[in-house]
């Protein structure tokens, strides 16, 4: 890998005196989708909320395309263009399709080679997703789980980030979403996105991902290529096997 | 009333709408995005006024007047901005309490800053240049200014409608007003978003407030009158609902209305005054509309809130240095009365002053249980004082109980009251329990204050005074000090007995202490009843040790001064309650010797104490123990 977009170096993380996270340390490189997995309670989700600031109690290193961001606030780590869709999806819920859109929606942006990223349109995105297309008016609290998943992707999709932190778009949806999903994902890829993705299902990440690092208890406990951890079911059972 | 005077009325109280309405929609709008209810709302509308009135005045004419309300509408904006970027962004992490407790102390400053500028009289505006005549209309003579307001009104309610739908803005303050987080995460820089909505609010306000100075003069006592009838209005519409303040707005202002009105009603066994019952008709208004349906007329179950303070410690019992402490502190008290004879710092008013902290304990200890542990943020607390008080004087003054029964019956009363009022309390939470609560103890105030017949109404109860051995000091002090050390203790006791322990489960989880086989509902309603019969003890001490009682016993200051003592000691430490109302009564009975402007250096200090100690005072101190190491 010559392009590293985000490296995270001894990321610990508490909830008030319950640490959760110890010294992680990992990277993810520029067009690469990079799957975290573990068990429920490993520490997948706050990894992702402490690299996007939005835990206060947070110690470590975040570079990402380049720039030092581990004493950011969350709305300038956003600016920087890393995207972060959460697990429980944070619809707005008194807000349409449309109107979810326009908040995420920011400024086009470059790599810090001087490339162009991927810019997103609700035009574009409505081509992503199909479904979004046939209710932009809706609002997002009447909406199934699916199309929730759906929209929350496409809402951090026109903030035009460079990296994506995608977290267990899998949880909860039906299998044809996660289908759709899947396929979202490595047309993300083609766009020359990164993704961070966190993920239990073992066949979802298989789909997608490059690489995995194995969480358990806030600490790395595997890493390596998803080809290998495809073929090591004794690190699938240790590790994720419910 | 015929049927003109009456449709008369209904345009009287729509003009009356129309300000009510757009200080409301501030407060509306700064709760929802900020999630902070901001005391000081009534103090911007106040300034409204008097900046209006200034420039009303002193520049005069057209200009004067209406280039004055635009004007004045943009400087209280500014005003706002600067309120938010200075303080309530330092504060933005701490408990929400905390945050009251800043706006109230702002309420303080702008009060005295505008004693200080204007002075203490009404200051009444010029007429309205365009709109001095009056229109005919139904037979009387409707002031056409009367007629802009009714139009102003709904032109607002438009205006802020389009820009809540149609504007990027719009949409920004309706995504953060339901996740703020997560609007952030989505690179909206929240600092921005949430001075140009405390602006904006203020603004509002501010444009409130001047479009007043032709109707009604300005008034150093508008702030709070103001800022219960926004509360009543936003509670009453639902928190975060522009229409739902509009409608309640009107409304609240067509009762006020009518009960004038309706004036005077001989229904042959009693005359009733209904003119003097537009207080209670506010608050009753909301009272029903709050137990049929808890979120307002327009307004939704608020999502979760996702608290960015850091969790709540649990409460430990005390430590043994703590307990010896307070043995130390205990046997210094006793002493007190012999220190209070000593012939160098002695002082009589050294035992008045100790008989004031005690109450107080008593009064904050017992708002504390139901705020802390049981997690109900009651803004009326001052009812059950005031039954205290009252039920004791009374009983007193109308059928000569003795001492020792009016003593016991004051806090049976306060129980009454509690297990009334409380059981509609408890089916709410949050800010609207909080609404209610005030609500309650504004009816027993308007019942106190109207109801001269039977409770003397403003003159109150006079020669309350204890028999002997209770008329010397000392020996009051020490029936005080006996009652406050049990007090103190029973409420302890309380809370590390398995009651205490469900009360707080169901502050921390309602559903899950369910799911354990708790009823919460059942738990909180008989905490709140618990406080409130401590409560009533405080009052009736209180009653006694002052001879005298006046409505003032239950006004919303005493409600708020609990809140202060509260959490100036500290929500979630069993001995804040008692730290901050020692503080708070002794700087009350000091500072306010000192200087004119009283309200303005308790302000202040309030100020310096939040953002130094954003946890109460014990709260700081236990902090900086756990850090020195000795984890406890």
């Amino acid at each position: 890998m010559t392009d590293i977009m985000l490296k995270v170096e001894s990321l610990s993380a508490w909830y008030g005196a319950a640490r959760i996270l110890y010294d992680l340390t990992f990277e993810v490189g520029r067009g690469e989708v990079v799957a975290l997995m573990g068990r429920n309670g490993a520490g997948k989700s706050t990894t992702m909320k402490a690299i996007m600031g939005l835990i206060a109690q947070r110690q470590g290193k975040v570079a990402f395309n380049g720039d030092d961001i581990s004493r950011l606030e969350p709305y300038q780590i956003a600016r920087r263009g890393l995207g972060f869709t959460p697990e429980d999806r944070r619809i707005f819920s008194d807000l349409t399709v449309m109107e979810n859109l326009d908040i995420g929606r920011q400024p086009p942006r470059r790599f810090a080679d001087g490339a162009a990223a991927p810019q997103w349109t609700p035009e574009r995105l409505f081509a992503l997703f199909p479904n979004l297309a046939e209710m932009p008016d809706r609002p997002g609290g009447r909406m199934s789980g699916g199309e929730q998943q759906m929209l929350t992707v496409a809402r951090t999709l026109m903030g035009n980030p460079l990296l994506v932190l995608l977290d267990e778009p899998s949880e909860g949806v039906a299998p044809l979403i996660v289908e759709q999903m899947a396929n979202t994902i490595i047309e993300l890829k083609k766009e020359g996105l990164s993704i961070l993705l966190s993920e239990q299902n073992i066949h979802f990440a298989q789909l997608v991902s490059d690489r995995v690092y194995v969480l358990e208890k806030g600490q790395i406990q595997w890493q390596g290529t998803m080809a290998q951890l495809s073929g090591s079911p004794d690190i699938q059972r240790t590790y994720l096997t419910v | 009333m015929t049927l003109n005077a009456f449709l008369f009325q209904i345009l009287n109280g729509l003009s009356a709408a129309s300000g009510l309405f757009l200080i409301a929609a501030g407060l509306s709008l700064i709760f929802g995005v900020t999630r902070i209810v901001n005391l000081a709302h009534g103090s911007l509308y106040m300034l409204g006024t008097y900046i209006a009135y200034t420039f009303a005045t002193k520049i005069g004419g057209v200009t004067g007047f209406w280039g004055g309300i635009v004007a004045t509408a943009l400087i209280v904006g500014v005003i706002g901005a600067l309120i938010e970027i200075v303080l309530l962004r330092r504060i933005y992490r701490a408990p929400e309490l905390f945050q009251l407790l800043a706006t109230f102390a702002l309420v303080l400053v702008i009060n005295d800053a505008a004693l200080w500028l204007w002075g203490p009289a009404d200051l009444l505006g010029p007429r309205a240049p365009g709109f001095r005549g009056a229109i005919e209309i139904l037979g009387r003579r409707l002031p056409s200014y009367d007629l802009f307001l009714i139009v102003i009104g709904p032109l607002v309610l438009l205006a802020l409608h389009l820009t809540l739908s149609r504007t990027r803005f719009g949409r920004l303050i309706r995504a953060a007003t339901q996740d703020r987080e997560m609007v952030g995460a989505l690179g909206v820089n929240q600092a921005v978003l949430f001075t140009s909505v405390f602006a904006l609010g203020a603004a509002l306000a501010g444009l409130g407030g001047a479009l007043q100075i032709a109707r009604e003069p300005a008034n150093l006592a508008t702030d709070l009158i103001a800022l219960g009838d926004a509360f009543v209005v936003v509670v009453v519409g639902g928190m975060g609902s522009i229409p739902g303040a509009y409608l309640a707005a009107v409304i609240i202002a067509e009762v006020k209305a009518l009960c004038v009105g309706i004036g005077v009603v001989d229904f042959g066994f009693v005359t009733i005054n209904f003119s003097k019952f537009t207080l209670v008709a506010e608050f009753l208004v909301m009272a029903i509309v709050l137990i049929a349906r808890p979120y307002g007329l327009l307004g939704k179950a608020q999502g979760a809130v996702r608290s960015i303070a850091e969790p709540e410690e649990p409460i430990r019992p005390a430590t043994p240095l703590l307990k010896a402490l307070g043995a130390v502190v205990l046997v210094l008290l006793v002493c007190l009365p012999l220190l209070a004879q000593s012939t160098y710092f002695g002082s009589p008013y050294l035992l008045v002053l100790g008989i004031d902290v005690l109450i107080a304990i008593i009064f904050a200890a017992s708002l504390h249980f139901i705020m802390g542990p049981g997690g109900m943020h009651s803004f009326g607390h001052a009812a059950y004082f005031g039954l205290g008080a009252y039920g004791a004087a009374l009983l007193v003054k109308w059928l000569a109980l003795p001492f020792g029964a009016a003593l016991v019956a004051a806090p049976l009363l306060a129980l009454a009251g509690a297990l009334l009022f409380g059981w509609f309390a408890v089916r709410l939470s949050g800010v609207y329990l909080a609404m209610l609560t005030l609500a309650f103890a504004q009816i027993v105030w308007a019942a106190v204050f109207q109801w001269e017949g039977f409770t003397g109404g403003s003159n109150g109860v006079i020669g309350v005074w204890p028999p002997p051995p209770f008329d010397k000091s000392w020996v009051y002090f020490l029936l005080t000090l006996v009652l406050a050390v049990a007090a103190v203790l029973l409420l302890r006791r309380v809370l590390f007995a398995p009651f205490g322990y469900a009360m707080r489960a169901g502050r921390d989880s309602a559903l899950r202490a369910e799911a354990i086989g708790i009823d919460v509902k059942r738990v909180h309603w008989l905490g709140f009843a618990i406080a409130g019969l401590i409560c009533g003890v405080a009052g009736g001490l209180f009653a006694f040790a002052k001879g005298s009682i006046s409505p003032e016993t239950i006004h919303i200051n005493r409600s708020i001064d609990g809140l202060v003592m509260v959490l100036l000691g500290g929500v979630q430490t069993l001995t804040g309650p008692i730290v901050g109302a020692s503080v708070f009564a002794v700087l009350q009975d000091t500072v306010m010797r000192q200087t004119e402007y009283w309200r303005a250096l308790m302000g202040a200090i309030i100020l310096v104490l939040v953002l130094a100690f954003p946890q109460g005072i014990v709260g700081a101190f236990a902090a900086l123990w756990r850090k020195a190491g000795g984890r406890t």
